[in-house]
């Protein structure tokens, strides 16, 4: 479903070497971790997943198409298809959870009469049915974690990126999140998740990828090594 | 599905203006500012004109004609010169009416008036005062009155003077005064409004700016730039139209206080004036209002809209 080949990227500001001669795979139902310190390389992964930025060297394919080659229109049909959720949950802050959602609803075009319906349901899936007309300021970090969720699943993406989620959360909300991620997962749709507590990703049981300094030290599947 | 985006976007343009609060009231005070501006040259665009037009009216040519000339044939002359497209009025001057303003102008020029009382008879012939249109055109009223041309020799020895050659030296510096003066207030009006609108631009870009991570999340959501933009757009008209709005409720009390203390220095009644011309002035304010927010909110989003 995605596959690296070769991917490089050099940020010429500071002459930084995010990632460096990157190969992988991710299949389609995947629950995928990258784990790495700090400047490893992981955020600029999800960086050039979502087209954010673009790589120096190589190519990146989602279902075969190289992405590098979307023109801009195909480029918002793509980002559809992809949920993110972000350590800093990048909320729009002069919303309401309600609008939150329902924005990301309007951007692909639905109806109002299915805001209407869906939006209040995603939002009990996530335990935000009280805090439906709160902006995010009013909020607690594990709060808008989990409505930053919310909004990355409701259009059924195919595969949804959680660039450190659980970073700004403390451990009982943090096993909140990996446990919704965890059943979405369950449901079909490919979780690409990275983070830096080696903890939460040893107790999902799942493939996980090491990053060092750019590189893939290890992919790990199920505790066995490739 | 046209007509759903298009009504969200006008709704969400509407509660982000509402929300952001002292953003959007700050962005208003600076296109009221800005249209301030615009009105102020407006209204300084119509002393001008008025103190042009009342200098302007101040010139003319006149024709003298000899004693003998017969009335029929000076009112047959002056309707020749209503005709001309370059006339804008030509007033006919009896003899004795020549002769009681000569009478009115030297009443104590003792001398003048004696010499005039020896003389048997009315020594002033009648005058056509000619007005034109534009003070660049007496050249071609004169040329007209010259006995050269066809149409004037049916009059030919009936005109005594033609005033125009001594004038002449004084209409052309009006003249140059009068273009220089029309010239030096576009490039002044050019420049305050050049500098207002950038003014506008920089301030509705630094509101934008405030929102570029919000621009950011909403590419990432999927958001197409049409959508993301038009919100922008919006609250750029709400700009506009508000900033007009509260301009024209200012310039009510402003032209009245001008008319009541400045009405001797400008020559223009500012208020009958604003009163007069209030449609167009309310149109000029809120096309100018409107497009110079919608333009910079366009400008300033297209920057982070290319992520």
């Amino acid at each position: 479903m995605i596959q690296f080949e070769n991917v490089s990227k050099l940020y010429k500001q500071d002459d930084t070497l995010s990632l460096d001669n990157i190969t992988l795979k991710i299949n389609q139902g995947e629950f995928v971790s990258v784990v790495g310190h700090s400047g490893a390389g992981k955020t600029t992964l999800t960086k050039l997943i979502m087209k954010e930025e673009s790589p120096t060297t190589g190519s990146i394919f989602v279902d075969g198409v190289d992405i590098e080659k979307l023109k801009s229109s195909d480029l918002t049909q793509y980002r559809r298809r992809i949920g993110v959720v972000f350590q800093d949950f990048r909320l729009l802050q002069n919303k309401t959870a309600y609008e939150n959602i329902a924005f990301a609803m309007e951007a692909v075009g639905k109806s109002d009469e299915e805001i209407q319906t869906d939006v209040p349901h995603v939002l009990e899936l996530v335990d935000l049915s009280n805090r439906m007309m709160h902006f995010p300021y009013q909020m607690s970090g594990g709060e808008k974690q989990r409505l930053a969720i919310a909004r990355a699943i409701i259009n059924q993406p195919e595969v949804i990126i959680a660039d450190e989620p659980t970073g700004n959360l403390d451990p009982m909300n943090t096993q909140e999140v990996v446990n919704i991620l965890k059943k979405i997962n369950d449901l079909g749709t490919t979780i690409l998740l990275t983070t830096h507590n080696k903890e939460v990703i040893h107790s999902l049981g799942k493939r996980v990828i090491t990053f060092e300094k750019g590189r893939i030290i290890s992919d790990e599947n199920n505790s066995k090594k490739i | 599905m046209f007509w759903i985006s298009f009504k969200r976007i006008i709704r969400s343009g509407i509660i982000n203006f509402r929300r952001a609060g002292t953003v959007s009231l700050s962005s208003v005070l600076v296109v009221t500012v800005m249209l301030s501006v615009v009105g102020i040259i407006i209204f300084l665009q119509a002393t001008l004109q008025t103190a042009l037009q009342s200098i302007r009216d101040r010139v003319d040519v006149t024709v003298s004609f000899v004693t003998s000339a017969p009335e029929e044939k000076i009112l047959l002359l002056k309707n020749d010169l209503e005709q001309l497209p370059e006339v804008r009025e030509v007033a006919y001057k009896e003899r004795e009416a020549v002769l009681a303003d000569f009478r009115d102008r030297h009443q104590d020029d003792y001398t003048s008036l004696r010499a005039l009382d020896e003389l048997s008879q009315n020594p002033f012939g009648a005058m056509l005062t000619i007005r034109a249109t534009d003070p660049s055109q007496y050249e071609t009223i004169a040329n007209f009155l010259e006995e050269e041309n066809p149409s004037m020799k049916k009059y030919s020895g009936l005109v005594e003077r033609i005033n125009y050659s001594q004038n002449k030296e004084v209409i052309e510096r009006l003249n140059g005064m009068i273009s220089g003066a029309e010239r030096l207030g576009l490039i002044v009006t050019l420049i305050l409004a050049f500098i207002s609108a950038l003014i506008t631009y920089n301030t509705i870009r630094l509101a934008i700016y405030i929102s570029k991570e919000e621009i950011g999340i909403m590419k990432l959501v999927g958001a197409e730039n049409k959508y993301i933009r038009g919100p922008f757009l919006i609250e750029g008209v709400l700009y506009g139209v508000i900033g007009a709005i509260t301009t024209l409720i200012i310039f009510i009390p402003v032209t009245l206080w001008a008319k009541h203390n400045l009405l001797q220095f400008l020559g223009i009644d500012l208020f009958s004036y604003y009163g007069s011309n209030f449609l167009q002035i309310a149109f000029i304010l809120l096309v100018v209002g409107v497009f110079v927010s919608v333009l910079s909110s366009f400008v300033a989003t297209r920057k982070y809209l290319k992520i």
